[in-house]
């Protein structure tokens, strides 16, 4: 023999690194073609595990949730406190819908059905005062927090949910309620919601005072679309 | 007349099991943070993410200083041998026979450059979801979609890997090279001819 030796060890190894790297760029565009293709089968044949969602987390361990002892409370600047037993939240009027998760750091669920209520209904019974013009959620996970402005909070689709696909909020979604606003990246869905709080103004929450937008309009915010 | 011809240095070996370990430790700690339902029994999120930053940082480095620390002339020689196929490498790859092989055959010499990749573009993923989630300049909306897919394409890799390796009763001799550092003479003639013949 022997022929000159082609290189392509070192080729293989480039191109998987240049084609990785420029994924960057391209990965999420081609990804969300490829899983709209798949999407009428993908109940058959599942892309990524559990529908491609994250069980993101900021403490030890995940809230647990007894139906006896837990209470929704709305306090604040608010005319009528209110603390709701689970059991008085399901008899709240009934909201449905259907929406896209979408994370902050690059995955989304898409056509998500949640089952709750709507949060004019919740609010109404606390009656808020005139000077309440932000809503603050906090979290059984201490020490999460985060806040929406009125306004915000009045988007057509944010609900209160605990009811996800058809079956009441797992654990790891933040059973029994969370908060859902789809044109807001997930760390605004509040999760193992405890209470809301009427407050003056918007309050940076958990991820914001670590440098995240307290505004997280998806597409629109922390970066991205900028 | 030896029974047993060295394959690999005591450097390969070393660096071979050294990413092994890394690589079953952060696949470890990183499905706890990727799949539900390990992530709802074992909680602990950010003890676990810090455990596969630091583990991957700590891998890649390690890799790096066995490197420097070892018979650095032998890794070079080892990297020229990736880096080349000669026209039996690509008949092989092609699946005609017969197509003599070096002391690295051509599927071999793919999974090197493959792997040596992933790992480079597991660490600069892995560094753009950490300090990314710091500071805006280095998120990426795809960071997260390169490092789980690295994943999928590693992990099948690893499974076909582990097949030949301790499985497929004609190529797993070649357990003995990568832990004791040699193997076989015939079974060496039978499957790396070229080598022999060296």
């Amino acid at each position: 023999m022997d022929e000159a030796p082609h290189r392509i060890g070192r080729g293989v190894f480039l191109a998987t690194v240049a084609g990785g790297i420029t994924s960057l760029l391209w990965g999420k565009t081609v990804w969300d073609h490829v899983s709209r293709a798949v999407s009428p089968v993908e109940s058959l044949v599942p892309l990524v595990p559990s529908g491609g969602w994250r069980i993101y987390t900021v403490s030890g361990s995940l809230p647990g949730f007894d139906h006896a002892t837990w209470r929704l409370r709305v306090d604040g600047h608010v005319r009528k406190p209110v603390s709701l037993s689970y059991r008085e939240l399901l008899a709240l009027p009934k909201a449905e819908q259907v929406s896209t998760f979408h994370c902050v750091t690059g995955w989304s669920v898409k056509d998500v059905r949640w089952g709750g209520v709507r949060l004019r209904d919740v609010l109404a019974q606390a009656d808020p005062l005139p000077s309440a013009h932000a809503l603050e959620f906090v979290s059984a996970e201490r020490p999460y927090v985060d806040s929406l402005t009125l306004e915000q909070s009045s988007l057509r689709d944010v609900m209160l949910a605990y009811e996800m696909d058809g079956r009441p909020l797992s654990r790891a979604h933040g059973a029994p309620l969370r908060l859902v606003i789809p044109e807001m990246y997930g760390y605004k869905n509040v999760k193992w919601l405890a209470g809301i709080n009427l407050v003056p103004r918007a309050l940076d929450g958990y991820w914001e005072q670590l440098g995240y937008d307290r505004d997280a309009w998806v597409g629109r915010s922390n970066g991205y679309g900028a | 007349m030896s029974h047993y011809v060295r394959r690999f240095s005591r450097t390969e070996r070393v660096l071979h099991w050294a990413n092994a370990v890394g690589f079953f430790f952060l696949l470890a700690t990183g499905l706890i943070l990727y799949l539900p339902s390990l992530a709802v029994v074992v909680g602990r999120r950010p003890l676990i993410q810090t455990m596969h930053f630091w583990s991957g940082v700590g891998w890649v480095a390690l890799l790096v200083l066995i490197a420097l620390a070892g018979d650095r002339r032998g890794l070079k020689q080892f990297a020229r041998e990736v880096d080349r196929f000669d026209r039996d490498d690509l008949r092989w790859l092609l699946g005609r026979r017969p197509a003599p092989q070096g002391r690295l055959n051509a599927g071999q010499k793919l999974n090197v450059a493959l792997t040596a990749a992933f790992t480079l573009l597991f660490l600069v993923s892995g560094l753009l979801l950490w300090f990314g989630e710091r500071d805006t300049r280095f998120r990426f909306a795809s960071t997260v979609l390169l490092h789980d897919g690295l994943m999928y394409v590693a992990l099948a890799l690893l499974v076909g890997h582990l097949y030949l390796a301790v499985i497929n009763p004609t190529t797993r001799h070649a357990l003995r090279g990568i832990t004791l550092g040699t193997v076989d003479t015939e079974w060496a003639s039978r499957h790396h001819p070229k080598w022999r013949r060296e």
